[in-house]
């Protein structure tokens, strides 16, 4: 009955073909239109956090015996200053500098696809597993079940939003890249590789830091399974079963590791930032202009976001309590949709990736970009998620109405700021909806696992 | 009875001698003084420049003691308040013209102001006190002089420029307001500086109206002490008040000829001088006429100084200085001196000066024409550039050195951008003649600090080597611009932002006017002033930027329409994980009742500590228990609240 579906996603050369046609689109737009589409100035893009271009400033205050947060421009991480600073000095002749910037964005993207195609394999070989001890394959026609790997994969890859910030020249490829490898790492139960992924991404942009908890849960209890409770509903012959995949429940030594590498691996980062400051700054300064920032949400142009007009608007006075209550929105729901989503923790990590992409300071389209392809992983699960074509047309909408509203305010003068705004709050509605959607039919799938299990257990 | 005589008359005329003699050293050990001068000059344009110097001066404090008669208490008030080395406040309105009005020249050179307000001062404190001594100073003069200077109290309004503003400012201070508006109000308290006020001497001529309506209006305050320098200990404080105004004339009669206007102090100012001020050592006119006029003028000679047959004076002038040793080759200028000591007021002053002959001339410009403009539309980012376009002077200019070396001219940049202009430095790009140089080529010394968000803005100080046969250059540096809190604008904020002029100068060149003085007895501050070397310094433009504005009128929508969308979230989020379908429902009252055996000790337990026989759980008693217990929850919550608002209260007030 697997037979078919394996072999399905065991040789296809149309995934590998497609990956490859995304790949040579974007060198092909990087290498033919390196200045037409310019997509590294638009604010959807590009944010004070993830902007090259202020990373070369950075850059280049630090070549110039400055510390490279001197100034407000630059506040990404001092490593990332190490390693992409040098691609983006002007090479003069009129040549375009940013090819070999552009070249290891595009790497990072092809990674990510392949990291998330691997996570995928893994958590259909789990799915899979799961069904079958509950007895439930035949009642779910897997068959008719997608390559969820390949189809996230080709999600990311393909995704206009992805291959945007590619070329957009921000940094949020690479940050896309080192969350996806600690969930790898985590999957496949590597414990050190997931606790650098965790500890680098949450380095540089703060908010993966939340992650820690579908973290220890991948490490701890393994991959995605249907809930618990339903275990209780299989028959007696299949205790054994259920014995073993409690054995497996959580293993305690495990979490201990991931923490002990998770705190080596935070040293290490901290001695390099400290090494590569040493002359011109402090790691006090580092935290302050880098988390510091993202917190106090201090700068105020205009994204995709919520905060930056509510910030820019709001009475001076109220400013520290509404930081707090929005920052802590996004805490809030941390807890709650752990003890609910507790064993899948996949789908808990792509949850909390969602969420704080829609309520961080500076957030762009390559956050919803991770997401988006994450979504891929759960094809299967979420194949009667309600709206899906709503919410598709209302990304697509609110996407293309961004740059005209921008242009209408900023460029022409025509429009106000409101008409940018009010893209945004669309926006941030869209990916509401899209979160607490996928969020409720995954707890649908799991109610109708439940019954389908109940089912058989009953008439078997 | 005649040696009597004799003997008494000697007595009498050393007695005299004496008395004078002491008046004499008196007035040595007195040493505060006081002058006025007044100087015109011709401009090329049909305009005339007035230049007002009025200097006062007091000996050191230790030498002379606190009390004065001449120098105004506010200044040295200030000055030892402040521990001030040296201060420049102008105020000015109007641009001057390099092209028309000259820029090498030591008049227009340290007379041309930006517009607005500029301040610099150099404390003599520790460096860590600079800035608390430059946010008092920035107060003081605000509420001496009647204007915003104040404004430049904040951080991100004032620079401390390394080496490029003025060499070797150690401590000094720069900040400028280029929207200042100047009238009568800063004018006021300015006069109130000077002994004779604008009631007698050269300042009664400071006619409100016919000031104001000139192109060029700078009104200036240098202050420079020695109080705090042990080294410079005879130098006392020197306060030079100047005022420099470029008029038009009234060109009504010459029109047809094609001549230059004829003016004269009663028509440029409609009022004339009625002898000089009482308590001013001197009291000088001078008119200067340029090199190049004097050198276009026909038939002119060493005998055509005095009697001209392309001018006259309506008074004939008691001096007149050539100037030697000049820059310029030949073109050497004259300046002519009036003294208005025996004039009173049946007799005013009234200085004419009559075209006979039509000339035409131009003025001694700067090396370069420069120029800042800004690149680029929209809201969102442009471009700075700063073009610097060559002049006949810097053509005239060697191309080869004598040792072989190609001839480079050097300019020294320096510019202060707020910090809502978010500059990046690493785009500095510069063109000689169109073609791009590379950075060390032309870029000899670059000191950037770069601007903070609503702490500091970013100064640029910048040298650069320029060829010397190169028709022009340009540097651009591209910025992103800033979006600001709604507070943060000013109330009229469509208007635009202004950045403040750059100040170019070109450190291997610099000017004075050598006058071969008749009398070395009469010092004129003024003249001495011009013969000081100083370095050529330009204003650029000031840059005026249009920032996007937010909605002013929607804080109330955008704080409830954000939160609107922020429970939103919250809501349907928390709605979808704690929703349960039926048979969830079911299976949870299931457990309950696996479970109930814990509520049943824990309602026996609450029995027993209210001292009631405890009755078998039954739906109606549970509840009622439950109710029960949930008011005493309810109440504990009440008072926690209350304690909480206590506290808060307590600390908080």
């Amino acid at each position: 009955m697997e037979k078919p579906s394996e072999k399905s996603w065991k040789k296809q050369p149309w995934f590998w073909s497609s990956a490859v046609a995304s790949v040579i689109l974007r060198l092909v737009l990087i290498v033919y239109f390196p200045n037409t589409l310019n997509f590294s100035s638009r604010p959807e893009v590009s944010t004070p956090l993830t902007s090259l271009r202020r990373l070369a400033e950075g850059y280049w205050l630090k070549q110039s015996s400055m510390s490279p947060y001197a100034g407000s421009m630059y506040h990404g991480s001092p490593l990332l200053l190490s390693i992409l600073g040098p691609l983006t000095i002007d090479r003069g002749e009129g040549k375009s500098n940013h090819l070999l910037c552009g070249l290891a964005f595009v790497i990072a993207d092809f990674i990510t696809a392949i990291l998330i195609r691997a996570i995928g394999q893994l958590l259909q070989v789990a799915d899979i597993k799961s069904l079958k001890s509950l007895g439930a394959t035949t009642h779910l026609n897997v068959s008719e079940n997608f390559p969820s790997g390949d189809i996230a994969a080709l999600v990311y890859l393909w995704n206009p939003l992805t291959i945007i910030t590619c070329l957009g020249y921000s940094t949020s490829p690479i940050e896309n890249l080192v969350t996806v490898l600690s969930i790898y790492g985590a999957c496949m139960r590597l414990v050190p590789l997931a606790a650098f992924g965790w500890v680098i991404a949450s380095h540089l942009s703060l908010y993966p830091v939340i992650l820690v908890i579908p973290l220890v849960l991948l490490v701890g209890s393994g991959l995605d399974t249907p809930p618990r409770k339903l275990f209780p509903y299989i028959d007696d012959d299949q205790i054994q079963n259920k014995k073993s995949l409690n054995r497996i429940i959580f293993s305690w030594r495990r979490v201990f590791l991931f923490f002990l590498w998770a705190s080596i691996w935070a040293f290490y980062v901290l001695i390099l930032c400290g090494i590569s400051l040493k002359d011109y700054s402090s790691l006090g300064e580092m935290f302050k202009r880098t988390y510091g920032f993202i917190l106090s949400v201090e700068d105020l142009s205009p994204n995709i976001g919520v905060l930056w007009y509510f910030f820019a608007e709001v009475f001076d006075f109220f400013r520290n309590f509404f930081l707090m209550v929005f920052h802590i929105n996004i805490l809030f729901m941390v807890l709650p949709l752990a003890i609910r989503l507790h064993h899948r923790p996949c789908f808990l990590a792509f949850v909390y990736i969602a969420i704080s992409s829609i309520l961080k300071s500076y957030p762009s389209v390559g956050d919803s970009a991770l997401y988006l392809g994450l979504l891929g992983l759960f094809v299967n699960a979420l194949a009667d998620m309600q709206f899906s074509f709503f919410l598709f047309s209302g990304y697509l909408g609110t996407l293309l109405l961004s740059p005209v509203m921008h242009n209408l305010w900023i460029w022409r003068g025509t429009g106000n700021a409101n008409f940018y705004y009010a893209t945004a709050m669309a926006y941030a509605c869209f990916q509401i909806i899209l979160v607490v959607e996928s969020v409720s039919s995954m707890l649908n799938h799991d109610r109708a696992l439940k019954k389908v299990s109940f089912c058989v257990n009953k008439f078997e | 009875m005649a040696r009597l005589l004799s003997i008494f008359l000697l007595l009498v005329f050393i007695l005299h001698v004496a008395s004078e003699s002491t008046e004499e050293v008196v007035e040595q050990i007195d040493g505060e003084e006081f002058t006025e001068e007044l100087l015109f000059r011709p401009l090329p344009d049909r305009k005339v420049l007035s230049h007002f110097h009025f200097e006062s001066r007091v000996p050191p404090t230790n030498s002379y003691g606190h009390h004065h008669r001449l120098f105004p208490k506010a200044i040295y008030q200030l000055v030892h308040k402040y521990r001030i080395r040296e201060m420049e406040l102008s105020f000015t309105q109007g641009r001057w013209n390099y092209e028309r009005w000259g820029g090498f020249d030591p008049v227009s050179g340290s007379n041309a102001k930006p517009p607005g307000v500029e301040l610099w001062a150099a404390f003599d404190v520790s460096p860590d006190q600079v800035d608390a001594s430059w946010k008092n100073l920035t107060h003081t003069l605000s509420g001496l002089f009647c204007a915003s200077i104040n404004f430049l109290e904040s951080s991100t309004t004032y620079s401390a420029p390394d080496w490029s503003f003025r060499p070797l400012s150690s401590n000094l201070r720069y900040g400028s307001l280029p929207r200042e508006a100047v009238c009568t109000e800063n004018l006021t308290p300015w006069l109130k500086l000077l002994p004779c006020r604008d009631k007698s001497g050269l300042s009664s001529l400071m006619d409100r109206p016919s000031i104001y309506r000139g192109f060029y209006h700078s009104q200036r305050l240098h202050l420079t002490s020695g109080e705090f320098d042990p080294m410079a200990s005879d130098h006392g404080i020197v306060l030079e008040q100047m005022l420099t105004v470029v008029l038009q004339p009234d060109a009504l009669e010459t029109r047809g000829r094609n001549l230059q206007p004829n003016w004269s102090m009663s028509s440029l100012f409609g009022k004339t001088v009625d002898g000089k001020c009482a308590l001013a050592k001197s009291s000088n006119v001078y008119v200067q006429l340029e090199g190049s006029l004097v050198h276009n003028m026909k038939d002119e000679g060493d005998e055509g100084l005095e009697s001209n047959s392309n001018f006259e004076f309506s008074v004939s002038p008691d001096r007149i200085m050539k100037e030697i040793n000049s820059f310029h080759r030949e073109h050497s200028s004259i300046l002519y001196g009036f003294s208005i000591k025996d004039h009173h007021n049946s007799k005013p002053f009234d200085l004419g000066f009559k075209w006979k002959l039509p000339v035409t001339w131009s003025c001694v410009k700067a090396p370069l024409r420069v120029s800042r403009f800004l690149m680029g539309s929209g809201n969102e980012r442009g471009a700075i550039a700063l073009s610097l376009q060559s002049t006949e002077w810097s053509q005239s200019l060697p191309k080869v050195d004598h040792n072989e070396e190609k001839c480079r001219l050097k300019v020294d940049v320096f510019q202060v951008v707020p910090w809502y202009i978010k500059v990046y430095y690493h785009t500095a790009k510069v063109y000689v003649d169109g073609v791009p140089q590379s950075f060390g080529d032309a870029i000899e010394k670059l000191s950037v600090s770069p601007s903070e968000d609503k702490v500091s803005p970013g100064v640029m100080e910048m040298s650069l080597k320029l060829p010397c046969d190169m028709k022009s250059a340009s540097l651009t540096l591209e910025f992103d611009k800033g979006f600001l809190h709604i507070d943060e604008y000013p109330p009229d904020a469509n208007q635009g932002f202004d950045i403040p002029s750059a100040i170019i100068s070109y450190p291997d060149f610099q000017t004075r006017m050598q006058y071969k003085q008749d009398n070395a007895s009469i010092k004129s501050p003024m003249v001495s002033k011009m013969q000081e070397k100083r370095k050529i310094l330009s204003y650029t433009e000031v840059l005026l930027v249009p920032l996007t504005t937010p909605d002013f009128s929607m804080p109330y929508n955008v704080i409830t329409i954000t939160c609107t969308v922020f429970a939103l979230y919250f809501g349907s989020l928390m709605n979808a994980l704690r929703r349960r379908v039926g048979e969830e429902e079911r299976l949870l009252k299931e457990k309950d009742k696996k479970s109930g055996k814990l509520q049943l000790l824990f309602s026996k337990l609450s029995a027993k500590l209210r001292g009631k026989p405890w009755d078998p759980p039954s739906s109606s008693s549970s509840s009622s228990s439950s109710s029960k217990f949930i008011s005493s929850k309810v109440i504990l919550k009440i008072v926690l609240i209350a304690a909480i608002a206590f506290g808060w209260q307590y600390y908080s007030g």
